[in-house]
């Protein structure tokens, strides 16, 4: 089934909407001088709009999940998808940690380290 | 036993699945990128960072035009698939139009800065936006030459079956595109300037 005249007005008037809610969230948020919606509402909300949105275009302009059985398009994208998360997770999450780590200079380092037992 | 037409079918069905393979080795490339960026946006080294470069209005702008052009993209599907070809030029060349315009205002936006001394040797978090902003910027102008010989070939040639499997893949290429834009405009641009 090739993609219906309906199909691609819908995404284009689902992806619009959803890329102006995203615009007018982040100008009352500096309107209010990032005070309201506060900065967690904002981190999780541009998410979950720009992943509703990735959604909406996958489905509705690439066909996704329209193959028939064997569905070789949608398993490589979960694929592709979860090589995606473990990279950015996993990078945002080693980095954070070392971050951590190295927060301290390497005189209070070594201290630590002594306390601990680790020299 | 198949028939000729349906191994031109599985054949087909083959190129256009190896070709979403290929998109979906894009979108780990992407993601890597993004991965770097997401880990020194806040490495400004005394410069400035998103919220102080990132003009707003300038991107929505610059989103709705590429979003537009892969809605006009998809019109230009519609009616290869009704073998309309004037109307397949038509789109196509609006398509076309949209993505220069964007292309213009990315270049525009990296010039300004670059200008300002904001380049990608400013600091870490600059070098990772230039790197993942950039390399979109590529593949945006490979779409266009891609759909610039299309234009020519569906002109000289019309739709037969080697230029609709050709149109097919450049749609899938300019619609994955836009899905890349979409996380750029939000991780980048709108979790820039909203701090």
């Amino acid at each position: 089934m090739k993609n219906t005249k309906t199909m691609y007005i819908a995404g284009y008037v689902a992806s619009v909407i959803l890329t102006l809610a995203a615009y007018v969230l982040v100008s009352t948020h500096v309107a209010h001088h990032h005070l309201y919606p506060t900065d967690t509402f904002m981190r999780y909300s541009l998410m979950i709009l720009a992943v509703v949105q990735l959604f909406a275009q996958m489905v509705l302009f690439l066909g996704l999940g329209r193959d028939k059985k064997p569905r070789w398009n949608t398993y490589t994208f979960i694929f592709a998808g979860t090589i995606v998360l473990i990279i950015v997770i996993g990078s945002l999450w080693i980095m954070s940690n070392l971050n951590y780590r190295m927060m301290y200079s390497p005189e209070q380092i070594n201290r630590y380290l002594h306390q601990e037992g680790d020299l | 036993m198949s028939t000729n037409a349906e191994i031109k079918e599985q054949n087909e069905q083959k190129t256009l699945f190896g070709f979403w393979v290929y998109l979906m080795t894009d979108i780990v490339l992407f993601a890597s990128l993004f991965a770097t960026f997401a880990v020194l946006r806040n490495n400004t080294f005394g410069g400035p960072n998103g919220e102080e470069l990132f003009n707003i209005n300038f991107v929505l702008a610059e989103t709705l035009i590429l979003l537009t052009s892969s809605f006009t993209c998809g019109a230009a599907m519609l009616a290869a698939h009704d073998k309309q070809k004037k109307e397949v030029m038509i789109w196509l060349g609006i398509t076309f139009l949209l993505g220069l315009a964007f292309l213009g205002l990315e270049i525009n936006e990296f010039h300004h800065l670059a200008a300002e001394g904001h380049s990608w040797r400013q600091s870490a978090f600059l070098s990772s936006f230039f790197t993942l902003v950039g390399t979109h910027g590529a593949h945006i102008t490979v779409g266009l030459i891609w759909m610039g010989t299309m234009m020519y070939r569906v002109y000289q040639a019309g739709l037969n079956a080697m230029n609709l499997k050709r149109l097919t893949m450049l749609s899938m290429f300019w619609h994955f595109l836009d899905v890349i834009w979409i996380f750029i405009f939000t991780v980048v641009y709108m979790m820039g300037i909203s701090g």
